[in-house]
């Protein structure tokens, strides 16, 4: 579904990403892992062009990035962020409406039937007549899951999508993610939710210092970790 | 002081006040169309069509209002060989001026919306263009409405300069009543007055309008 070869990306003469490869197949969830300013998040924002790789080749579902209509791609990948970014000026239902409107064509009364389709799929049917600023984090969260949803994307990006929330509010968000993963949706999550890896992750990477330095199921990674880097960096966490 | 004077001069100096409001409004109006676009255009990654806005917008605050009016009333008909009505020449002066002061409010108003509202609208598969159409000018409509007001306030004062060019709005309708009556004090006393009622009146509207608008921010 995702194939990335030699991503390099540098900000100015920081040189974040070294030279990553990747493949992620169809329905599996590979997490990310990695101490911050790993590029593990740059990573994930290079593979829906969010940020644009300084060289490489990355496809997504057949699509080369570089080569075909960007918003083409995009459309097929929906993006969870850290800060969940949704448009404070629009209810959630119109925050989940828009983009297959005006993307895909789709008319009103369908989008709007599939909103409040994917609004009780998170748990949160009766608040789309609510405004953002109106929800706690973990909802907003959700709702950003549905509103990308709503493109019916083939693949699920999350950027830490538990990182700006209270801790009451982390399992509401991982449960949509991990009802997901049983759906059979192919995801790649950056997270520093180890439990969530064990559990879901088909694949975990360790990423350090722009390179993945260490691959596997979580149990080779959690249980046998090779590199010592990898040692040290889940001494600190778990 | 003759308040005798003053009251007999009020009829026409509220006309002259009528017609500088319908030229600020109009320049103001058209300034906005003009402004939106120049000032997406100044942030544009299109290095040319940046380049364009910003020498506009430069040119255009680094002359004064007063020459910008000489160069379209006596510079521009040298060129076409055509003279212009008054007032054509002074909505064009205005407009064209107020344009590239309301680029900057919308420049502003757009980078102060938070990247990551671009980001999530591109993310969803939407151009450039649709996410700031749906996205970003919609929240930075609410974030310009004090300095546009601002805006509104100091062209309608500046508007007094197109009386230069015989144009009779409220200033050039005072200079005429004093020219057949020689009461400089009682008119301009008049005319400032007049200025000062209209501008405090579009101040509490804008003021008004903010408080609305903000309520809607916070919902």
């Amino acid at each position: 579904m995702i194939s990335v070869r030699n991503l390099r990306k540098s900000f100015g003469s920081v040189e974040v990403l070294k030279g990553i490869d990747l493949d992620i197949a169809e329905k599996e969830v590979v997490v990310i892992i990695g101490p911050s300013g790993s590029g593990k998040s740059t990573l994930l924002r290079c593979i829906n062009y969010l940020e644009q790789p300084t060289s490489g080749e990355i496809v997504v579902d057949g699509m080369k990035l570089g080569e075909t209509d960007i918003n083409k791609v995009r459309a097929e990948v929906g993006m969870v962020f850290q800060r969940f970014n949704l448009f404070p000026h629009m209810t959630v239902m119109d925050n989940i409406t828009l983009a297959p409107m005006k993307v895909r064509g789709v008319s009103k009364e369908e989008a709007e039937a599939d909103a409040l389709r994917l609004l009780e799929k998170v748990g949160l049917a009766d608040r789309a007549a609510a405004y953002p600023e109106q929800l706690s984090g973990g909802q907003q969260q959700r709702v950003a899951i549905a509103r990308a949803l709503a493109m019916k994307p083939k693949v699920m990006l999350f950027d830490e999508p538990t990182s700006a929330l209270d801790p009451e509010m982390v399992k509401e968000v991982l449960e949509v993610m991990k009802e997901l993963a049983r759906e059979g949706m192919t995801m790649a999550v950056v997270t520093h939710e180890m439990g969530f890896a064990r559990e879901v992750g088909d694949r975990v990477l360790f990423v350090d210092y722009g390179v993945i330095l260490e691959q596997g199921t979580p149990e080779e990674i959690f249980s046998h970790p090779k590199e010592e880097r990898m040692q040290e960096f889940l001494s600190k966490i778990l | 002081m003759n308040f005798e004077l003053m009251w007999q001069a009020m009829p026409l100096l509220l006309t002259g006040a009528g017609v500088t409001v319908q030229i600020t409004a109009l320049s103001v109006m058209i300034g906005i169309v003009i402004g939106l676009f120049v000032g997406v255009a100044r942030i544009s990654t299109y290095q040319i069509i940046h380049l364009i806005a910003a020498v506009y917008v430069d040119f255009l605050r680094g002359t004064p209002l007063l020459v910008q009016i000489f160069l379209v009333y006596f510079a521009l008909p040298v060129v076409t060989g055509q003279r212009i009505d008054p007032f054509i020449a002074a909505i064009a002066a205005c407009s064209i001026n107020s344009s590239a002061y309301v680029a900057e409010i919308f420049r502003a108003g757009i980078q102060s919306i938070d990247a990551g509202q671009m980001e999530a609208g591109r993310s969803l598969g939407m151009s450039w263009m649709q996410t700031m159409r749906y996205i970003i000018v919609p929240q930075a409509a609410r974030r310009v409405i004090p300095p546009l007001g601002n805006e509104f306030i100091a062209l309608l004062k500046d508007s007094s300069l197109v009386s230069v060019i015989g144009f009779e709005e409220l200033t050039r309708r005072g200079q005429l009543i004093i020219a057949r009556t020689y009461a400089s004090l009682e008119i301009w006393l008049c005319v400032a007055i007049i200025y000062l009622v209209m501008t405090v009146s579009i101040s509490r509207l804008v003021a008004w309008l903010e408080r609305r608008y903000k309520i809607d921010d916070q919902r």
